[in-house]
């Protein structure tokens, strides 16, 4: 009987074990690398260890730190602006008699939907008129434009979910809509919205092609950073940087499950 | 009508963003396709075709393939996550399916490049453990490293939609299912999956047209032919200021999302008009 059982758990094993490699096998070989001060062909680890290159990475004319508090306002900035958007139009979204409303969804979707290369290329010849070439500004707003759709749909599913009861008892017994919005509707979907602004501040984070068009050489972010390491062929720097980007995005992992529950996200994109 | 204009004013500031710094550039972008040299020719389509025809092709198999595979994986994990029987497994799945969620293209491209390499960790351990010998160890950095850097970063974020809307089914019929004497795979197909294809939908087609915008995969993993379009644009600009031919390149891609978007709109007016 305990062999049988035993048998029985090989398959689901395996998997899990195939599983676990494919998932942490990249992540281990990026953090060999951040350690590896050399490792050549045919080597299976690395020859030598330590932080020289972290060393490196910061020291005040290695641009990490520079970069890191760029990409975080830039960050900040992108949340601010999206939310305050995406708030008003995701409760409209949910609750309101929108004509057209499935094709506004869409509109959303745009940012995402359609190969952003071209587009911010148009984009900066735009902002050099403007000035808003190599400008936080500038940045801010093109990686709002792409974050939207984030914050609009998650905050219209959170809307959605909402029970319209409560909405429909604090109008009758005398709340105005503003009021009743405040007091209920927006509490109670804060999560939603906080899942959707912690999204908006991870692809912030990670925008790399539109930085490149609109900000270069002026601002520079982490993804930038990383792109030039690779491109130079430093895969220390490369990975180390990697690192840096790597740990809100599994931090966050951990953690949305709390903000954002099944009956909104069965919801999002409906 | 009070309430549509309401409605109009809230939604107005977002809509005026994405029309102003997306719809105008976009509209630009295709416009400047169909011109060159001050005229209207069909001449950068004509260049783009006969130098990136199978380029074309490839990112339209690359991203096709791996929107298969997210789909399948995503309806193993999600299906096991619900139906599964043993609580520790079910548990563990859940601990480990979750970590690339969140993980940037750009770091995927990378963890991806130093991974797949003929002497990366992977045939490392495919050595180490007697599967491989080191000779014939091959480098995946081609459109094979880009399909399985989408799948590894994708199939998390369809995964998740896909037992979030497993989860929030009604369990009776899928006990009733499994004391008619039904087995896991037949309640999956045949019960499970008919009730939340909306939202494995929904979650395919935004994969599908996020892979087909992404620039940093392409250009870590494999930036020589064949290759993503997406690669070929930015080569056309960074290499040869060619907006005509980039913008060409452009609006191919966009004629492959459109046809995806119109599915879905289809998909959605049919379940009620609500997409």
């Amino acid at each position: 009987m305990r062999l049988a059982e035993a048998w029985r758990w090989l398959p689901r094993a395996i998997v899990l074990a195939l599983l676990f490699f494919v998932i942490f096998g990249p992540i281990a070989n990026m953090l060999l690398w951040t350690v590896a001060e050399k490792w050549y062909f045919p080597h299976k680890l690395p020859l030598e260890y330590g932080f020289a290159y972290w060393q490196r990475v910061f020291a005040p004319r290695g641009g990490a730190i520079e970069s890191l508090v760029n990409s975080a306002m830039i960050a900040c900035g992108t949340v601010v602006l999206s939310l305050a958007m995406a708030v008003p139009a995701g409760y409209a979204l949910a609750r309101l008699r929108l004509p057209m409303r499935g094709l506004l969804m869409l509109v959303f979707l745009m940012p995402q939907a359609f190969p952003n290369l071209p587009v911010y290329i148009n984009i900066a010849r735009l902002f050099y008129g403007f000035g808003l070439n190599g400008t936080y500004v500038g940045v801010i707003l093109v990686h709002t434009t792409h974050g939207l759709m984030y914050a609009v749909w998650i905050a219209s599913a959170a809307f959605a979910a909402l029970d319209r009861e409560l909405e429909e008892a604090a109008r009758n017994i005398g709340a105005g809509p503003v009021r009743t919005f405040l007091t209920i509707s927006l509490p109670l979907a804060a999560p939603g919205i906080l899942a959707s602004a912690i999204f908006v501040f991870l692809e912030s984070l990670d925008e790399f092609t539109g930085t490149f068009f609109v900000g270069a050489p002026v601002v520079k972010t982490l993804p930038l950073l990383l792109y030039t390491a690779t491109a130079g062929g430093n895969y220390q720097i490369a990975s180390i940087t990697a690192l840096i980007l790597l740990v809100p995005s599994i931090a966050f992992m951990f953690v949305v499950e709390r903000f954002i529950r099944a009956d909104v996200l069965a919801r999002v994109g409906r | 009508m009070r309430q549509r204009l309401l409605g109009f004013a809230l939604v107005f500031p977002a809509l005026a963003t994405i029309v102003l710094l997306f719809a105008f550039p976009l509209t630009y972008s295709i416009a400047g396709a169909f011109r060159a040299e001050g005229v209207w020719t069909l001449a950068n389509l004509a260049k783009a075709y006969d130098l990136y025809r199978s380029d074309i092709v490839f990112t339209f198999l690359i991203v096709g393939v791996s929107a298969l595979l997210i789909a399948s994986f995503s309806i193993a994990i999600g299906g096991y996550l619900t139906l599964g029987s043993s609580p520790t497994a079910i548990s563990a799945l859940r601990w480990l399916y979750r970590w690339p969620l969140f993980i940037p293209f750009i770091v995927a491209g990378q963890l991806m490049r130093t991974f797949l390499a003929k002497n990366g960790l992977m045939n490392n351990v495919l050595t180490e453990v007697g599967l491989l010998t080191p000779i014939q160890t091959v480098s995946f950095l081609d459109w094979r490293g880009i399909v399985i850097t989408f799948v590894w970063k994708q199939t998390p974020f369809v995964a998740l939609l896909v037992a979030g809307a497993m989860a929030s089914l009604d369990r009776s019929m899928i006990e009733a299912a499994r004391n008619l004497g039904a087995s896991g795979p037949r309640i999956l197909f045949e019960i499970v999956l008919p009730q939340v294809r909306q939202t494995l939908l929904v979650g395919i087609i935004l994969s599908f047209v996020i892979m087909l915008s992404v620039l940093s995969v392409p250009m870590m993993i494999n930036a020589q032919s064949p290759t993503m379009i997406t690669a070929n644009m930015a080569f056309r600009i960074n290499a040869y200021g060619d907006y005509g031919v980039a913008n060409a390149l452009g609006l191919i891609s966009c004629v492959m999302t459109g046809a995806i978007s119109w599915i879905y709109l289809r998909y959605g007016i049919r379940e009620g008009g609500r997409p």
